[in-house]
């Protein structure tokens, strides 16, 4: 079906006058007017739609990028890093040949509009973001985060998001391996459902996205294209929720597991047999961002025939073909010889793949339909030469008053029953509460490699079955640090990160993150951002890890309140022996408890001020990335030989949430004393950085504490794994019944 | 000598590679079959492994049924060729008709994913011979649509002839992973043929053959070696 006139580039140069909705496409004026500017004329319908979408926040990064440059401008030295910032994901040498490529992204606006597919496509894009390095996908990890676990809504949004990130990934044959689940009021109305994806390849098969090589053809191959997600990006996921305006439900994308499973097998083989010259996953921004993406990235030109594309719907216009958010489509650029092999291998996985178009040897992004040519562009402008603000921030005058509301005056329990009913009020509350009710929906078995998964302190997965290498990722954020100082609490999710890898073994490599925060257009969030960036920056130069990508999410606001500025970071690391390994799990009666690390009275934005008093105030637990780095070497080396049996790292909860989980988890108690220096409440709920607690067989304690000791690691005995209670000495015994019934009933109660 | 057991892949197979690497691991031959190809290479034994085959978007293991490799599967299994079901394989097997009932969706409505205490009820099929009757076995468990089913008549005939292979144990915690999971009746999580050399269960024996990886358990293992020892022996 075709409209008359056809809106060509002929038809624009000679109309000069005609109107175009370029602010309902969510274009700024001055943004319009530099699109003419750059074309040297009025855009086409379809320019129009391609530079909209994006230039939008979520493609452009337009808010963003100013402060973002600091990842490259302070990566530090490393050998590890062999794709950076800027391509689908970056990509980490992990010795023996083999590379690893791991990536955040948040799918925070689609999951509120409709939970279940809304979570289910951001599986699906950041595993095709994997498979578009020429990686084999071998995990996901997803940190979630809703609003207050008792509010109805949370109970639509949840087990919608949980199902959907169970039905997708689950169907990919992807085991889940970790994540979070964080509740916290300010998340209502703008749940974050972030995911993230590690995938494995030889160095050699590492792919780019670029289309270079004049007369090379390029190849739509997947889902046909359907009326799915039309302006998704520009306008979903760059807008707040506001109820006066329509309903936008029709424009999140429907996803087909089946067809991806499909789509990764039928990727790796053509790229087993070099088949492909570049490649780019058509997500966000559909074909506008994959052609322009891909021609901009390489030597030439590139022209397509958008008649070429199959459809789903065939009364589809142009514009709504290049806006399209369809999923589980590729688009791969390979030589004219080895176009029919492709085609084959696509028809052997059912996979239906056309040659769109092809390089050119021009600089210049064309694209026809019935005949006329609808695009003419330098693909750069679309790509790459989006508008940069410089949004104005500044610090929020409520953010002196909030530092100075100290959690440490908060009245302390005063009796040890008191003591006793707050541990169990702390252990069962939702957010330190088991999650199993929620990770029993995903499949953390399949592959046949996961050594680790979630409740540990970071998933962990087999890379090669003869030597034992393998990877392990962690991801965190806490957003009740980060509300009280962004700088330090952006610091605090990366050094968690890098603890939680470090706990289970493993040498922490590198960063990605999925930054989180409210509209860009209010100067205090911008400061947040501003300031969490420097933080992340900073501590990754300083932890030597770069950021090798990452995903930024604005406009998580529902009128004026935003949520806490949420900094989620992913650490990868890497351990050269899987048997190796740490858990959390308490093994053996009889192996002495040791408390690594120094505790403070540090109580600000702690898990015991939320649950006991629902306060958040004062300051966030110091950072010192030094002792990080240095606990981090001990629980390596630890681990390595075989000094401990259990580690654990202590973050929000404190040590009484870990202790009781080691012991949970073991079906193994503990008998703890309170140590020297400090009182019963501090030793208990203190979320001093830098801790862990570790199990260390007795024939090996001598070893421990002198290496600790040489390396000037504080190492406190605090206790011994034994009977079946949780005992404070002199304070109080909680049966490991008790624990594990108040830990695992609060959600299933909640949302079962 | 060896035995050469195939494994066949579906479009939206999962577990094809777990399976091979398990019939490794217990010193067999693992064998590539392909959906299309109605020829089985001359293996000895077939192992249907777990997945979403073709989606299954109509009725777990409907479509599977009527692929090219099923003709001959189902053929050679009525003349007594060993097959095993696992998982979306058990769903195959019983939209084929080679093992009798079917599967429906969990209770719960939930995807399960976890570790599952079975007693081996029957040990005298091709690919139980290594465990012993009553035995207490942990494997995992993964799906949607577990809930065994089946009429009167027939759970009556499985329990007499003693057809019914594994069954969920519920005399303990469940988070020890004891309990029936998904509302299957009478427990049921494995069945056999009345011949014994087709074998269908929901559990995952290829996810517990290695001490590290997984739950950690070794537990599925014997059926790789039970089928190895009994083609060797035969």
């Amino acid at each position: 079906m075709s409209r008359t006139p056809l809106d060509t580039v002929e038809h624009a140069a000679e109309t000069p006058d005609v109107e175009l909705p370029w602010a309902e496409l969510g274009l700024k004026k001055d943004e319009y007017e530099r699109v003419v500017e750059i074309l040297g004329r009025r855009p086409t319908g379809a320019e129009l739609a391609m530079y909209s979408v994006m230039w939008s926040e979520h493609c452009s990064y337009k808010s963003s990028k100013v402060h973002l440059r600091q990842f490259g401008e302070k990566a530090p030295e490393s050998d590890a890093m062999l794709v950076g910032i800027g391509e689908n994901a970056g990509v980490v040498d992990v010795g023996q040949g083999y590379a690893v490529t791991f990536k955040v992204e948040s799918h925070n606006h689609p999951s509120y509009v409709e939970p279940y597919q809304g979570a289910a496509t951001g599986v699906g894009g950041i595993v095709r973001d994997i498979i578009a390095m020429g990686a084999r996908p071998v995990a996901v990890v997803d940190p979630l985060r809703f609003g207050a676990a008792d509010h109805p809504d949370t109970k639509r949004v949840l087990p919608g998001v949980v199902a959907g990130i169970g039905g997708y990934g689950n169907c990919l044959g992807l085991p889940n391996i970790g994540g979070e689940v964080v509740f916290d009021a300010c998340y209502q109305g703008n749940p974050l459902v972030n995911a993230g994806a590690i995938g494995v390849m030889r160095h050699e098969d590492i792919h780019l996205a670029k289309a270079s090589g004049p007369g090379n053809k390029v190849i739509l191959y997947g889902a046909r294209t359907g009326g799915d997600g039309i302006g998704g990006a520009s306008i979903l996921a760059s807008e707040t929720f506001d109820d006066a305006k329509p309903s936008k439900r029709p424009a999140v994308q429907v996803g087909d597991p089946f067809q991806e499973k499909l789509l990764i097998e039928c990727t790796l083989e053509a790229f087993r047999e070099k088949l492909v010259v570049g490649i780019q996953d058509l997500g966000a921004a559909g074909l506008s961002c994959a052609t322009s993406e891909l021609a901009s990235n390489g030597s030439g030109g590139m022209r397509v025939t958008l008649d070429d594309v199959p459809l789903r719907d065939s009364t589809l216009s142009p514009e709504e073909i290049l806006m399209s958010e369809s999923q589980e489509r590729m688009c791969a650029v390979v030589e004219p010889e080895k176009v029919d092999r492709f085609l084959e291998i696509c028809e052997k996985w059912d996979v239906i793949a056309t040659v769109i178009g092809e390089v050119t040897d021009g600089d210049r992004l064309e694209i026809y339909w019935h005949g006329g040519k609808i695009v003419d562009v330098d693909p750069r402008t679309v790509a790459h030469d989006g508008p940069v603000y410089e949004r104005p921030y500044a610090r929020p005058d409520w953010q002196d008053a909030l530092q100075a509301d100290d959690a440490g005056k908060l009245p302390r329990p005063a009796t040890s029953e008191e003591l006793k009913d707050q541990v169990l009020k702390l252990v069962g509350s939702p957010n330190q509460a088991s999650k199993q009710w929620i990770t029993q929906q995903y499949d953390h078995f399949v592959q046949g490699n996961t050594v680790l998964a979630q409740p540990e302190d970071s998933g962990m997965i087999r890379v090669d079955e003869e030597t034992g290498l393998g990877v392990a990722i962690a991801t965190d954020g806490n957003g009740r640090y980060a509300k009280l100082d962004p700088y330090t609490g952006a610091q605090l999710a990366l050094a968690e990160a890098y603890r939680n890898v470090a706990t289970t073994g493993a040498t922490p490599l590198a960063v990605s993150d999925c930054l989180n925060f409210g509209s860009p257009e209010d100067p205090a969030v911008m400061w947040q951002f501003a300031e969490a960036v420097r933080g992340l920056a900073d501590g990754c130069l300083q932890l030597g890890t770069p950021v090798t990508g990452g995903n930024v999410s604005l406009y998580n606001q529902t009128g004026e309140a935003a949520i806490h500025p949420t900094p989620v970071v992913a650490v990868l690391g890497v351990i050269d022996d899987v048997a190796r390994r740490t858990p959390v799990a308490f093994r053996e009666e009889g192996q002495l408890i040791y408390l690594l690390g120094d505790t403070r009275e540090e109580f600000g934005g702690s898990a015991w001020s939320q649950v006991v008093h629902d306060h958040l105030g004062g300051l966030p637990p110091a950072v010192d990335l030094e002792r990080e780095r240095l606990l981090g070497e001990i629980l390596i080396s630890a681990s390595r030989d075989g000094m401990i049996d259990s580690a654990h790292d202590l973050s929000d909860g404190g040590l009484v949430q870990a202790v009781v989980e080691s012991a949970l988890l073991g079906g193994k108690g503990a008998r703890l004393v309170v140590p020297d220096g400090l009182d019963a409440f501090t030793f208990l709920f203190s979320e001093s950085a830098g801790r862990a607690v570790v199990a260390v067989p007795r024939s090996e304690e001598l070893r421990f504490t002198d290496m600790c000791g040489v390396r000037g690691l504080p190492a406190t005995r605090i206790g011994v794994v034994d009977g079946d209670t949780v005992e404070l000495q002199g304070e109080f015994a909680l049966t490991l019944e008790e624990l594990r019934e108040t830990h695992e009933a609060t959600i299933p109660a909640l949302l079962a | 000598m060896t035995a050469r057991i195939g494994v066949v892949t579906f479009p939206g197979s999962l577990d094809d590679r777990d399976s091979r690497r398990a019939i490794r691991l217990a010193g067999a031959e693992p064998v590539a079959l392909w959906h299309k190809d109605k020829d089985l290479q001359q293996v000895d034994a077939v192992v249907l492994c777990g997945g979403f085959s073709y989606g299954d978007y109509l009725r777990a293991g409907a479509i599977a049924r009527f692929s090219p490799v099923m003709d001959t599967v189902i053929e050679q299994a009525k003349a007594g060729l060993p097959v095993l079901g696992i998982c979306n394989g058990f769903q195959i097997l019983t939209e084929a008709h080679l093992l009798p009932g079917g599967m429906l969706g969990n209770d719960h409505l939930h995807f399960i994913c976890r570790d599952q205490k079975l007693r081996v009820e029957n040990a005298d099929t091709a690919w139980t011979g290594d465990y012993t009757a009553g035995q207490e076995i942990s494997i995992p468990l993964k799906n949607m649509d577990g809930r065994y089913v089946a009429d009167r008549r027939t759970l009556d005939e499985l329990e007499a002839e003693g057809r019914v292979a594994f069954r969920y144990v519920t005399d303990g915690e469940a988070a020890d992973g004891y309990g029936n999971p998904n509302g299957s009746l009478n427990d049921i999580a494995g069945i056999t043929n009345a011949a014994g050399n087709v074998v269908g269960l929901m559990p995952h024996p290829e996810h517990a053959v290695e001490p590290l990886i997984g739950t950690g358990r070794t537990d599925g293992l014997p059926f790789f070696t039970s089928i190895l020892k009994k083609l060797v022996s035969a």
